[in-house]
This record gives C-alpha cells, structure tokens and sequence, in this order.
C-alpha cells in the first residue's frame, strides 16, 4: 500500500516541481546579474502559448519547445530593454510585463482554447523503465523531466565555473567595478536576460505541452511568483533550486493525493501546505547563514562617468 | 399631346418621389421594429467547451431561430466595475436585452438595470431580482444522479472521481446526487473528491486527476470552469468520464465518454428575445429541470451498457413526473451523522443549505 502511494507523491513532485525548477532558473540568472524579473509570470505564459500553438501547428511538441524558449528569450528582451538600455524600475516594468504576457498569450491562445495535442509523452527506457516501482519513480518521464536537473547543473557549470559566469555575478554583486575591470555589463545583462527567458519559456512549455496539454488562460496560476519566491528559498543557487523547487511540487503532489486518498483534512487547509512548508523550512535554513542575495539586485547600473 | 405626356411623366415622377419618401422613411422604421440587440458578457473564453461555451452556443442558436436578432458578444470580462462598463456600452450600442453569464456579474448587472430601465437584463443562476432583471437556470441534482447510475453501472473499479473547484453547497449537492445514483445500482461503489481551491488552474486539474487515477479511479467528473484537461487526462490513461456544462465535451474523451449534464440555453434564449421584442417579458425567477428544454443529458458513449442506459432514461421520466427524489432518506452524511430520516427527502429548493457529504463519497465538505 506504501508503495504506490510513494510513487504517487514522488511522481506527482517531479511533474509539479519540473515547470518550477526551470522558472527557479531562469530567475536565478537574471537576478544573478542584478535584475529582479516580476515580470516571469508573463514569460512563462508567451512559452505556453507558443509552444502549444506551434505544436498544433506542426503537429510536432519538440518543435513546440524549441518555439516557447525562443519566444521567451524574445520577449525577456523586451523587459531587458525597459531596464537596462532604458533604465527603467525593475519592478514596476516587471509587473508590466508580467501584464503584457498575460493579454498577448491570451490574445495569441483565444483561437486555441480546445484543440488537442498528443503534446509530450512519456519516454520510457528500455529496461530502466521495467524495474518495478524504482521504474515508475524515476524512468517515466517526458523529456522536460529528464532535462531539468542536466540543465540545471549547466546553469550552474556556466555561472559558477566559466568566466563569462564570473562576470555575470561581478555585475550582480557591483557593475561599477565589473566596468572597472573592463566588462560591459549591458551586454552582459542583455545575455542573461535572455537565457532566463529561454528557460522561463521552457517552463511554461512543459505547462501547456506535458502537463496539462492544453492551453488555457493564465494557465501559470501564480507559479512565476511562486519561483521568484523559490529563488530566495535557494538562495541564488541553481543546484539548491532543484531542492526548493522538488520540495514546493511535493507539497503540492502530496496535498492532492491526500485528498484523493481521503484524509481527513480541510482541502482549505491542504491547500496552504506548500506555502506553510515553505516558510517553515526557509525559517529552519535561514537562520545565522550569510543572505547570499547578490549585492546590487533590483539597483540600476548607470553607467560611470 | 406634349403637354399630356409632360402631365404623364410629372405624375410618374411624383409617384416614384412618394415611393422614395415612403422607402427612406417606412423601411429603416420596419426594420428597426423587427431587430433586437442582444448582448453577452462571458467570465472566460467562449471556447471552453464548458460553462461560456455553453452561454455562447446558447446565442448562436437563438440567432439562427431568430435571424433579425443582432448578438454583440465579449469574452472575458471581469466581475465588477469592468462589468458595467462593458455593459453601459452595449447599452448605448442598442442592445435591448443584456445576459450577464456569470454570476458574479449579478451585482454589477443590477446596478446597470437601475440606470436602464427600458433595457432587459437576464442572469444565469442570480438570486435576486429587479423590474427589469428576470433570472434563469436549470436545477441539476437529478441529472447528477442521472450519471451516478450510468457511471455506476459502467465502472470496473467500482470507484469514481470528482475534480472540484470549491467545497460550496451547489457543487457538494451535485456530487451528492451522483453519488446516490452511483450506489442505488452499484452498492460497493465509492467517490472520491479532490477540490482544486479555484475554477482555473489547469496544471493542477491534471495532477489532481491522477492522483485519483493512482487511488484506482476508473470513472472522473469534474466541476470547474472547463473540463477539458480532466477529461483528456482520464482518457489518456484509459479511464472513463462524465461530462458538464457544454454538450460538446464528448469529442475529448470519444472512447471513455460515459454521458454528461448540459446545458442548452438555445431555445431559451429565443423565448427571451422573443418576448423582448413583443413587449411579453417579465420579470421572474425561472429555475427548469430535467423536463426543461435547457437541461439536457448528453448521448452515451459506446462504454455504457445498454440496460444503463434504459434505466436511466426510467428514472429520468420518474424525475419529470415528480415520482421520484434524487435525496430520499434515509441518508447518513460520510461522518455518520443522519441528514434524512427515511421516508423523507430533502427538497430541491433547500440544497443551498447542503454543507456535508453523502456516506461513501471520500472528501471534506469544509
């Protein structure tokens, strides 16, 4: 009995956790170069409705993933040109463009509410997939799934062990010295940006494309904010974020599968689970550690004169 | 001669110059009598396949019934001040008759009917009313019970599965009579409720559908905003489905369909405007059923047995002729507490009231 049961909850924590983990990311790498995104929520919306239109187009949901991490990119560069060429408030373009998204995607999906797509299936591996319970649990995954913790150890190869990573985070922590040193953080920041879009866009890809497989209003429900949130619960670290963003789908997994199983707890109260259990462990891990928050997140570069 | 033929053509053209006038003047008027505006405010994507596509289904009919009728439709609106503006506008656009199509829009709509009185306003499932606000719906607990025995009769795992928006008593009374139904020809049979906390969050309607899919769920209904990603989800996995609110759900589901509840607004619609335009409408609180023409149960799919399908057209005529009620006691709530002495029944009219759930369904009404 316990051990279907276990599969459930870990399934159902992968596949929440999976569209968490890449929207973790993404606003990892943007704000690791200084830049709050409020604005993820939107990003995450265009990859949805991209990757789904692109899939009922072509028939075809890798190239449907291939369009909303593009389409992502695109569109964080439109909030990269609000705040760094324009110098813009980070917040206040953020929520715009979280707006922005929420209207084009509807606009873009008013057409696409009911079609149907086989959208990304399961990959099974051969044997891997056979072995009873550890073969559910661990080797019964779209692509996205199995993506999602390689791309996120890049991320963090590519931040915390290459060079341009090293000045990515010397923007972040001061630009005016980055500049000294002879980067260009626009440029810089402009890179950045877009890669959290790719990933933003992927995030919402696996919404619309694996999980729900269809397309539907603000179909994101909040989980952009939820991850903006999970960037500070792993601290600005993309191997932590894998932790957070497991931990945030679990809860969420496990308080549907404890109503399915029938326990005798308000749904209104489960319901607040994966927020409780958020605020209980970052109270627990917070405690007397460094804050790891880069050191000019959210401030405007201005250029030195 | 010249001077007759000139007389001939003055009065030729004079005629012709009455027509004209008569033309210019009578036709627009004729017309104008003969056209209504109607117009439809939606909460969500007439594409939904369930409640708004419902509503807009409903005004597409009506204008075919009714092919001088103009529709002016606007889809997701939201509840509140947005609400009445979009209103106001239909308003000044012509539009004589308003359907505010959610029911959050019941307030907004009645502050909008004070400042028009000569315009009408119709509300899906309002609770109050105004000289110029009438409100309609359709009772569905004996159609749920309709699909309680179809379901019953169809499932293998002797369980069933419901995706529910919010624990209110509307939906809790629905979920009810489904069960009731379930059990009057499937005594083992169980139901499982998982409430979603909103009407819209696709994603989490998914994980919510296997997780009941994991505990062994074979039949899944569902009551949030669109069913779309339920049913498509229990078919993927081979499971059967139950359908509401949009007669059309049946496409995303063609191999596991059981049945579903709809509503059919249509030919309600063309009463409405109908009486509109005679000058016969009233004010009224219009609440149909099973005999409506607007609750309709939808065709079964190929995976329900024929003997269900005749006992639940049996029942459904012993609703219509009040023979039967889909709450008779004696019922225990699934804390063990008795709701309904035996021999009595709780009435339709009190389901507003229901805050617990039936012996057998697994879930929590608060």
């Amino acid at each position: 009995m316990i051990g279907p049961f276990l599969i459930s909850i870990f399934s159902g924590a992968i596949h929440s956790g999976t569209p968490l983990l890449y929207a973790t990311l993404s606003e990892a790498v943007g704000e690791r170069t200084g830049i709050v995104n409020l604005g993820l929520e939107g990003v995450m919306l265009i990859g949805a409705v991209v990757g789904f239109t692109t899939t009922v187009q072509t028939g075809n949901p890798f190239l449907g993933v291939l369009a909303a991490a593009l389409a992502g990119g695109l569109f964080n560069m439109v909030f990269g040109f609000l705040v760094i060429t324009r110098r813009a408030n980070q917040l206040a373009s953020g929520l715009a463009l979280m707006f922005c998204g929420v209207g084009l995607s509807a606009m873009i999906g008013a057409s696409l509410i009911g079609s149907r797509i086989e959208g990304l299936n399961e990959i099974q591996i051969p044997l891997l997939s056979g072995i009873p319970v550890i073969g559910r649990m661990f080797f019964n995954y779209d692509i996205l799934v199995y993506s999602a913790i390689p791309v996120a150890v890049l991320v963090w190869w590519l931040m915390f062990r290459t060079r341009w990573g090293l000045s990515l985070r010397a923007i972040g922590e001061n630009p005016t010295a980055a500049f000294a040193a002879g980067k260009n953080p626009h440029r810089l920041q402009y890179q950045a940006l877009f890669i959290a879009g790719i990933l933003g866009g992927i995030a919402g890809a696996h919404l619309s494309l694996a999980i729900a497989k269809t397309w539907a209003e603000w179909m994101t429900a909040g989980r952009g904010f939820v991850a903006v949130a999970l960037v500070i619960f792993s601290k600005w670290h993309p191997i932590r974020a894998i932790a957070g963003s497991l931990l945030f789908g679990g809860a969420i997994s496990l308080q549907l599968q404890m109503q399915a199983r029938g326990v005798p707890v308000s749904s209104f109260l489960l319901d607040m689970l994966p927020y409780v259990l958020s605020l209980v462990v970052l109270a627990i891990w917070s405690g007397a550690r460094r804050h790891a928050a880069p050191g000019s997140l959210g401030r405007v570069f201005q250029g030195t004169e | 001669m010249n001077g007759k033929k000139m007389n001939h053509t003055v009065k030729l053209l004079s005629v012709l110059a009455c027509l004209a006038l008569i033309l210019a003047w009578g036709l627009p008027e004729a017309t104008a009598q003969a056209k209504l505006k109607v117009g439809i405010i939606h909460i969500g994507s007439i594409n939904d396949a369930g409640y708004n596509q419902a509503h807009s289904e409903g005004v597409q009919i009506m204008k075919k019934n009714l092919p001088n009728v103009e529709v002016i439709q606007v889809e997701n609106v939201p509840e509140g001040a947005d609400a009445e503006r979009v209103m106001e506008n239909m308003i000044k656009q012509g539009a004589q008759l308003i359907i505010p199509a959610s029911f959050g829009y019941l307030d907004p709509a009645l502050r909008v009917a004070k400042k028009y009185p000569d315009v009408k306003f119709v509300h899906p499932g309002g609770y109050k009313l105004a000289p110029n606000l009438g409100t309609y719906w359709a009772s569905t607990p004996d159609a749920f019970y309709l699909m309680g025995i179809a379901a019953g009769k169809t499932t293998k795992t002797n369980k069933a599965g419901y995706v529910v928006a919010l624990p209110i008593s509307f939906f809790l009374a629905n979920i009810n009579a489904f069960h009731l139904g379930a059990r009057s020809v499937n005594p083992k049979m169980e139901t499982r409720v998982v409430f979603m906390g909103t009407f819209l969050d696709a994603p989490k309607e998914a994980t919510a559908t296997n997780a009941l899919l994991d505990q062994g769920v074979d039949v899944l209904g569902v009551i949030v905003d669109s069913p779309i990603t339920v049913v498509q989800a229990a078919e993927k996995r081979g499971a059967y489905s139950v359908g509401y609110h949009y007669l059309g759900v049946q496409k995303f589901a063609p191999k596991g369909w059981v049945s579903g509840i709809a509503f059919t607004w249509g030919e309600l619609y063309t009463r409405f405007a109908k009486q509109v335009m005679d000058n016969t409408w009233k004010s009224e609180a219009l609440l149909g059923n099973l005999a409506s023409d607007f609750l309709t149960v939808a065709p079964f799919g190929p995976a329900v047995p024929p003997d269900a399908i005749k006992l639940v057209n049996e029942t459904k005529q012993e609703f219509i002729n009040g023979k039967k009620n889909a709450y008779q006691g004696p019922i225990k709530d699934n804390k063990g507490v008795e709701r309904v002495k035996a021999g009595e029944f709780w009435p339709l009219t009190n389901i507003g009231r229901m805050d617990w759930l039936v012996e057998g369904v697994i879930g929590q009404p608060k």
